[in-house]
């Protein structure tokens, strides 16, 4: 039972910092550029919302798996097969929490406008430091959002960990598919302990996020 | 003496421009027009936020030419936009701060002391700017974009956000700004009351083209341009206190235009003062009045003679010492003088604004 509680956040946690290093230049991207297809893009990031999870695990199985060139150069650069292992798990985690991620800092983006980043401009700052010393710290709000939902999200998956994860104890078998074996295997008790601790757990992480969001906006208000 | 000389042209939204204009690379020049003339977008050109065809040199620097446009970043400018734009995420301090890391090195400029001390900024520094009125957050601003050391100090509508007191005081640091500052100062405005205060030098633009520039006053009194047939239409005079008179509470003045008493608070002699004289508030007589109530007369030579929107109306032009002054009067009382150019008359000054 604790070895999948800390595989789950092993990998809530590695999910979250690709997200943020992949969400944020995409979020950045969406919200300044003036490409006619970025809502395309946009509308690709946001698939998993409405896809249901299982589509989602089935098509990165075939994608990842050792009859796609995709699967091939996978396996070359890990040196195994990326189905049914951690590595593939952050892939899967990713693109299935992604749209959690890049939709709150791109509303973030935007809310700042141009004004400031002209102003950085004026001051002497290059695109690049203006981003980094203004733009990042005037979202902050909307990166935290985005951080705790995808850190939040990638704790709850199921059906796209059981497509390309399996249950593969202390490689893929999270906790929600722990619950979901306690429940085959009718031991209610455990499924009980860690079903509450899910529910106490995301309760804690939402509201001290909205607390922490809402003295960050106070202190600039 | 060195110069900013700009062309921008193209179009930009729903106007095109086509201006060309060199401005001295001391005090005070402002830009004029109505709303959508294209002096905020030329503003915006010169600090390379905007990019417009044309070119650019400022002092010994080309900044824009046929070839390529220096990145706005890299551009010694300061900025100041009509409303406050501090970061909100700094506290007033660590804005100041933000421009003194990024200044351009070896241009000249105050210090961050000097600023804070002259613009009364020392109980600010700690605040944040979401705590500040109107009139403070643009007193950051303009402290901010001077610690940039730039060469050349923008200013687009810098009073638009502000409300009367406010107004006031801003326009009271403008004002003072070129003994704080050695950079020049290109000034973008609508309002001709602000215009007249603190311009040196004028460009008016209209519909995005160039209509005149040159020294405030020369464009003031112009009557072949809008600015002589308002409301408020004027003269204005440079000038050094001479003497002040505590007990009649007057001050007698040197200007460009002759000697003059005005009404001032008491200040030493050789203040340089900036008069502001209506041309409704002139009038003309043929020989020197002995048995008037008005103090100021100084003799003059008409100029030319011009219609006024109000058909009974004319608008005189009279030469002044070294310079111009503007005359409201009807077209009765011209004939009546015989008034016609090359005539000597005398200028009977009902009123005088001192700043």
């Amino acid at each position: 039972m604790l070895e999948a509680i800390a595989l789950t956040l092993k990998l809530a946690t590695l999910s979250t910092l690709v997200l943020l290093l992949v969400g944020t230049p995409l979020a950045w991207w969406l919200a300044r550029s003036g490409a006619v297809w970025k809502e395309a893009v946009a509308a690709v990031v946001a698939l998993p919302l409405v896809l249901p999870p299982t589509v989602l695990g089935f098509y990165l199985l075939v994608a990842l798996g050792p009859n796609s060139p995709l699967g091939q150069a996978a396996t070359a650069l890990f040196g195994h097969a990326l189905p049914f292992s951690f590595a593939g798990l952050v892939i899967g985690s990713v693109i299935y929490s992604l749209p959690f991620v890049v939709q709150p800092v791109r509303n973030a983006f935007e809310a700042i406008g141009e004004r400031p980043l002209e102003v950085a401009a004026t001051l002497g700052a290059s695109p690049w430091d203006a981003f980094c010393s203004v733009a990042l710290p005037l979202a902050r709000p909307g990166l935290l959002t985005g951080a705790v939902l995808g850190f939040a999200h990638t704790v709850g998956e199921f059906g796209v960990v059981l497509m390309i994860g399996g249950n593969i104890p202390g490689e893929t078998r999270v906790l929600s598919i722990a619950i979901y074996d306690y429940v085959e295997a009718l031991e209610w008790d455990k499924a009980h302990l860690l079903a509450a601790g899910m529910v106490a757990f995301s309760f804690v992480v939402i509201l001290v996020t909205m607390l922490t969001e809402k003295r960050l906006r106070e202190r600039r208000a | 003496m060195s110069t900013l000389d700009a062309h921008f042209h193209g179009r930009h939204g729903a106007f095109s421009l086509d201006a060309a204009f060199s401005l001295p690379m001391h005090g005070v020049s402002a830009l004029f027009g109505p709303s959508g003339c294209g002096k905020t977008t030329i503003l915006r050109s010169i600090a390379g936020l905007n990019r417009m065809a044309g070119h650019l040199r400022v002092g010994d620097a080309v900044w824009q030419d046929a070839q390529r446009a220096m990145p706005a970043h890299a551009r010694a400018v300061g900025y100041v936009f009509q409303e406050a734009s501090l970061f909100a995420h700094l506290s007033v301090g660590a804005n100041l701060d933000y421009a003194i890391r990024r200044a351009k090195a070896g241009n000249a400029g105050p210090t961050r002391e000097a600023l804070v001390d002259s613009l009364g900024l020392a109980p600010l520094l700690p605040r944040m700017p979401a705590r500040l009125s109107g009139g403070e957050r643009q007193r950051v601003a303009i402290a901010r974009a001077l610690l940039t050391r730039p060469q050349v100090l923008l200013m687009d509508e810098p009073l638009s956000a502000l409300d009367g007191p406010a107004r006031d005081d801003i326009l009271g640091v403008l004002e003072a700004l070129p003994a704080v500052s050695p950079a020049p100062i290109v000034y973008v405005s609508h309002a001709i009351d602000e215009v007249a205060r603190l311009a040196d030098t004028l460009v008016v633009l209209d519909a995005g083209k160039v209509m005149a520039s040159g020294p405030t006053n020369a464009i003031l009194t112009r009557t072949d341009l809008p600015l002589a047939h308002g409301e408020h239409a004027g003269a204005v005079f440079r000038g050094r206190i001479a003497a002040h008179h505590a007990d009649a509470h007057l001050t007698e003045v040197d200007s460009d235009g002759g000697r003059l008493l005005v009404s001032a608070p008491a200040a030493p002699a050789g203040r340089a003062l900036r008069l502001r004289i209506a041309a409704r508030d002139v009038s003309i007589a043929l020989s020197r009045p002995t048995d008037s109530s008005i103090v100021n007369h100084l003799p003059a030579t008409v100029v030319d003679i011009s219609p006024d929107p109000h058909p009974g109306h004319r608008l005189v032009r009279l030469a002044v010492g070294d310079t111009v002054l503007l005359a409201r009067i009807t077209e009765h009382s011209r004939a009546r003088l015989a008034l016609a150019p090359g005539l000597a008359v005398w200028a009977l000054i009902k009123g005088v604004a001192v700043r």
